[in-house]
């Protein structure tokens, strides 16, 4: 394989097409009703909410895609973390995520999400999203435009129906004693129940 | 056969339940200055929705509310008679009349306030009590322009009542009860400005705040199928039903239209708000439609 961005973005996308081709009818087109149906949970951790209200409404209006903002995590599919965390937000952040139902992914919105942002040597904020939570689709920017929210979600669509085993969710599971590994190491003590806890009982 | 017929009945309010609502979401969309989902995305949602994963768990009756809510809404689309005559899409008519289909309207409600209690979430039971609140100022008048209608006919049965609208349509001949059932109409709707039970931005998503998956798939079928047969009641109590397929739709599609436009121009009431205006207003108007008889 070549060096550099370009190739490797390729060979990404050639592993996508792979995976698509393997997929029964009914797996592809359940695949492609998830990816046209998405119902968001859009968590304003930090200044980059402020970006999101015109994406949902007349201006930008994501609902052509059929993105809808639901009030409850039982409901969503996609959480969107909007910038920066404390570590107070993010026990918030987690315990959402783990209240959503599978399947179910994340867009970490802004540059904070990413590295830090312009909080990157700050006392009170996580650097890295994905070292807490399994993130799908980054959109960088500091603060991105509407255009980049839903480009982020035309992408995400993309993976959605790809239905790759890489998934977040799926992650979060197979690799959450790494997750949870982090999460204490942040919180000390004050950690919430193990997310096996919640599936206690049931049969998955 | 009559199998058959029941079976084509579910599926004809299923598809346009969920046509509607997504003619709905368009039409609000365009109020609004938008464009809106495509029409089908409401089949998408609940297909979606039916393929999701469940992990709330609340006890066998917390499951059972939407079952009640939908087994309210499945015998109210069999009960009513989609056509006005001959021997098809009649359904169980012949063994119910309007009494009963008045009495199913409300085991919806009630399913759905024993399932949403059990979950014991502050904004489902909000929710709830705002509903059956709303529900009691919501009959009254409804009830009236129903009796009304009952009187006029001389029988609760259908058939009856729409074979005594073949001259002049009720919508016509008694236009206050009329206006008293549509007001209420809408509200059975959800439609603004009496959508105070799921209100986004003071209870959440109301009484499907802990629903997901499949059960909010089964709640978003059952109301869709619910709307269609209101519909269809309004269509025949008031417009003397309809004689074929495609004057079904027609006169469905345009009673939806208008209540459509009419929720979208208008704010929301508060609870209270909505109570007094439908204990005045349309009571008033079934009350003196009543007395002009
Ligand atoms: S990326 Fe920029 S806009 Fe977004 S939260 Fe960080 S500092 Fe704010």
């Amino acid at each position: 394989m070549d060096e550099g961005f370009i190739p490797y973005q390729q060979s990404l996308e050639d592993e996508e097409q792979s995976i698509k081709s393997t997929q029964s009818v009914i797996e592809q087109a359940i695949a492609w009703f998830r990816a046209h149906s998405m119902f968001v949970l859009a968590y304003g951790t930090g200044c980059g909410a402020i970006e999101m209200p015109p994406t949902f409404t007349s201006r930008y209006d994501i609902e052509r895609l059929g993105v809808v903002g639901v009030a409850t995590p039982r409901q969503a599919d996609i959480l969107i973390v909007s910038g920066y965390c404390s570590p107070k937000t993010l026990k918030r952040v987690i315990r959402s995520y783990e209240q959503m139902s599978e399947p179910k992914y994340i867009i970490g919105l802004g540059s904070c999400t990413i590295n830090g942002g312009m909080y990157w040597d700050s006392y009170n904020t996580i650097k890295k999203l994905d070292d807490f939570l399994p993130v799908d689709m980054y959109v960088n920017g500091c603060m991105p435009r509407p255009e980049a929210l839903i480009e982020g979600f035309v992408k995400l669509q993309e993976k959605i129906r790809a239905n790759s085993s890489e998934a977040g969710y799926i992650q979060y599971r197979t690799r959450y004693a790494h997750y949870r590994a982090n999460q204490e190491r942040l919180f000390g003590t004050q950690v919430q129940p193990r997310y096996e806890e919640n599936f206690a009982g049931m049969n998955l | 056969m009559l199998l058959l017929d029941l079976l084509l009945m579910l599926l004809i309010a299923y598809g346009f339940g969920f046509l509607y609502y997504g003619l709905y979401r368009n039409l609000s969309a365009r109020v609004h200055g938008r464009f809106g989902p495509s029409l089908a995305q409401s089949f998408s949602d609940s297909i979606k929705l039916f393929v999701k994963e469940e992990s709330t768990t609340f006890g066998w009756m917390f499951y059972l509310g939407p079952v009640i809510m939908a087994s309210g809404a499945v015998l109210n689309v069999l009960f009513i008679p989609f056509l006005n005559q001959g021997e098809s899409l009649q359904g169980l008519s012949s063994y119910g009349n309007l009494i009963v289909v008045l009495y199913l309207m409300v085991l919806g409600p009630l399913g759905n306030a024993l399932g949403v209690g059990s979950s014991g979430n502050p904004f489902g039971v909000m929710g709830v009590t705002r509903g059956l609140t709303r529900l009691l100022a919501l009959e009254l008048p409804f009830y009236l322009a129903a009796i009304g209608v009952m009187i006029d006919a001389g029988s609760a049965d259908f058939g009856i009542i729409m074979q005594a609208q073949s001259t002049q349509s009720n919508m016509f001949a008694h236009p206050l009860l009329f206006a008293a059932a549509f007001i209420s109409f809408l509200g059975f709707m959800g439609k603004s400005p009496f959508d105070v039970v799921g209100a986004p931005q003071e209870v959440y998503s109301g009484p499907a705040t802990e629903f997901s998956g499949k059960f909010l798939a089964l709640l978003m079928s059952q109301s869709a199928m619910f709307s269609f047969a209101k519909l269809l009641l309004m269509v025949n109590l008031f417009w003397g039903g309809a004689d074929h397929l495609g004057e079904l739709v027609a006169k469905t599609f345009v009673l939806f239209v208008a209540a459509t436009f009419i929720g979208s121009v208008y704010a929301r009431f508060s609870t209270v708000q909505s109570v007094e205006f439908l204990i005045r207003i349309p009571t008033l108007l079934g009350i003196v439609g009543l007395a002009l008889l």
